[in-house]
């Protein structure tokens, strides 16, 4: 295949807290106790070497519960994030070694569209400023043309040109949404991270706005990381679907090939678990236990607590190594001990 | 049939009156609820879904009133309940689970003191039976290791244990109502397949009727009886689970339910409804949802009422041109 449009290799990001004094204090009693080295910070491991390859075109979903590092891992793609550990590949180069102008260009490329489209908009900027803004300073239009530019760009995402001198505040959320898609796409990004993006919308508005990125998608000839917890809408939109689970990636497969034969116990699990439209009067059979923290993760694999197969694995190997994700088909990547 | 049903609403009326006006935010609102039953009551935000849940608990706060109707409970009127007979009901023969439990529970008490003044404001128990069955409530809502559970706070609870926790509270006086706003939509996942389970055995076990608040039409699909479906202050449709989420007559419910994903071919454009949800402020006569329809007419600028177009079937809709002939399978 051709050179991914971006690759990362063993991706790591650990969010440190000093601890106070209390903090520090309670870690040295501990330590006493446990004879091990008493630590004055707290890690959190969001994303654990994660690798992620996406090739030009292509939309790859990337599913998981909260607190599983899956935003993380979106911020890091777009580059809001920098990686504790590990290297961002964009168009075959190494990130860490480009250029400013380099640098600056790739940032341009992607963009990414959140979650919340209320707290994502100044509220003081009227929406031709929001969505014009950036393309005036990036030079892809003079200001001369601004105004016909936002009005080309609010047309493109369904909204009314007419309401540029609005305030976000005067639009629903739908709306809001659109004006999100709209300043992502005014700087002509090739690729988009959507980081639930329709998570806030009603089911009828949310319909409308994914209809919109299928549509945009085919004009511009994007290319998606679309985040999202719920499994209906990544299975609509993508083409490839990416599992987390506490940091790491458990599994990894076309979407079809995942829904129809889920090959890691959690997704197995959590395919499960999706309340469907089909399935009447149910038996709701749940997935044992709490999702655990990430500030203590469990050692091994981090599902081995969670996980209805975990005693079947003969020597406690889920308890004390750590599965790698490993080709169990072509491009079908499972993280489990049950596949050796 | 024959038993009074748990509750009982007729021509419910929630009128809030602004400065900009009266906003009908629940306008002639009618069902009924069995021992035992779940009723999932579905709708989009602004839909009035959840005011009608704030007025059958007596909640509705000024500029908000209830303007008309009745509200029965087990056979009584309650809507014209002072402020002490609403308090006596509430928690005690009614109760309410609300989406985000962090607001429910309060965040300087201990869980056993929350709990355990949930029995005493109703009962006169001692203290060792109150916490007795405190401790109860929680193993029947699944949480583990519960007497040290119950010394812990809010904080200390992960959201899914917390909800499980605003569950157990709901739960201790055994009511014969549980209104349910939203309490799944703050998890994930895994947790609230697990709370739905939970709440399913408990429903069939204790004979509590459910009223299920929610916007997902996936989750009413597996858990309840009946499902209503409200826009713009009324219910423009209801019928068994079966009925109306295999042969919507409401073109609003239609559009509702062919537009979720998993209808849909896969990467083809979904389908659905045009425009947004009117505000409540500037719906004149008429059926609300006529802006939006594909089957408007004439007839539609005055307001539908409720008729049962198929012959032998209780389901019931509010339009002048229901989804009749699109019952055959693979008609879509």
């Amino acid at each position: 295949m051709s050179t991914p449009l971006l690759e990362l290799k063993s991706i790591s990001k650990r969010f440190e807290k000093k601890l106070d004094f209390i903090g520090k204090f309670a870690n040295s009693l501990a330590s006493t106790v446990s004879g091990k080295s008493a630590t004055s910070t707290e890690v959190v491991h969001a994303v654990d070497r994660v690798d992620l390859t996406i090739y030009k075109g292509e939309v790859v979903g990337l599913v998981g519960e909260s607190g599983c590092g899956k935003s993380t891992l979106g911020r890091l793609v777009v580059g809001l994030h920098k990686a504790s550990n590990g290297e961002r590949f964009w168009r075959g180069k190494n990130t860490s070694t480009m250029t400013a102008t380099e640098a600056r260009a790739m940032q341009l490329e992607a963009q990414m569209i959140f979650q919340d489209p209320y707290a994502s908009l100044n509220p003081r900027y009227r929406v031709e400023d929001i969505i014009g803004e950036a393309p005036v300073v990036h030079g892809v239009v003079t200001s001369a043309e601004e105004a016909d530019y936002v009005a080309q760009m609010m047309q493109r995402v369904g909204l009314d040109p007419s309401l540029s001198r609005r305030f976000p505040h005067q639009f629903s959320g739908g709306q809001r949404a659109r004006i999100g898609i709209a300043r992502a796409l005014a700087v002509q990004p090739n690729f988009l991270v959507c980081d639930e993006a329709v998570a806030a919308l009603d089911v009828s508005i949310q319909a409308q706005v994914l209809n919109l990125f299928i549509k945009l998608r085919e004009e511009l000839n994007l290319t998606y990381l679309f985040i999202s917890h719920d499994l209906s809408v990544v299975r609509h939109l993508s083409d490839r679907v990416v599992i987390m689970y506490l940091g790491r990636v458990v599994e990894t497969a076309p979407t079809d090939v995942l829904f129809n034969s889920p090959n890691h116990p959690y997704t197995q699990g959590l395919l499960a678990e999706v309340p469907t439209l089909e399935v009447r009067k149910k038996e709701f059979v749940a997935i044992k236990g709490e999702i655990p923290s990430p500030l203590n993760p469990p050692t091994g694999c981090h599902f081995h607590p969670r996980c209805p197969h975990a005693a079947k694995v003969p020597g406690d190997r889920c308890k004390s190594e750590q599965p790698m994700l490993k080709m169990i088909a072509v491009n079908r990547y499972s993280a489990c001990h049950l596949n050796e | 049939m024959s038993a009074t049903p748990v509750l009982s609403v007729e021509n419910l009326r929630t009128h809030f009156f602004t400065k900009a006006g009266i906003v009908k935010a629940v306008d002639d609102v009618s069902f009924t609820i069995n021992k035992g039953e779940i009723l999932g009551l579905v709708g989009e935000s602004g839909s009035g879904k959840s005011m009608t849940g704030y007025s059958i608990m007596g909640l509705i706060d000024t500029p908000g009133r209830v303007v008309s109707g009745k509200i029965m409970l087990n056979g009584t009127e309650v809507s014209n309940y002072n402020n002490a007979q609403w308090r006596s009901l509430r928690g005690n023969r009614i109760a309410m689970i609300f989406q985000d439990p962090m607001m429910t529970l309060n965040p300087v008490l201990r869980v056993d003191t929350q709990m355990m003044e949930a029995i005493t404001a109703h009962e006169k128990v001692s203290k060792t039976e109150a916490r007795q069955r405190c401790r109860n409530a929680l193993v029947q809502v699944g949480i583990p290791s519960p007497d040290e559970r119950l010394l812990a706070y809010p904080h200390q609870f992960s959201g899914g244990m917390r909800q499980r926790v605003a569950i157990a509270i709901a739960l201790l006086n055994k009511p014969d109502l549980i209104v349910c706003d939203e309490p799944t939509t703050a998890l994930d996942v895994t947790i609230q397949g697990q709370i739905l389970f939970e709440m399913q055995t408990l429903c069939r076990e204790s004979g509590t009727a459910l009223l299920w608040i929610t916007h997902d039409l996936s989750v009413v699909a597996g858990l309840a009886d009946r499902v209503a479906v409200m826009y713009a202050g009324k219910i423009v449709e209801q019928g068994t689970t079966a009925q109306l989420l295999g042969s919507p007559l409401h073109p609003y419910t239609k559009g509702l339910l062919d537009s979720v994903p998993s209808r849909n071919v896969k990467g083809k454009p979904l389908q659905q409804i045009p425009g947004m949800t009117p505000s409540l402020l500037q719906i004149g006569a008429g059926c609300a949802f006529r802006e939006r329809c594909a089957r408007r007419a004439a007839a539609c600028e005055a307001a539908p009422a409720f008729s049962t177009p198929i012959s032998g079937s209780a389901q019931q809709v509010r339009c002048y041109y229901p989804h009749t002939n699109s019952t055959t399978k693979g008609a879509a």
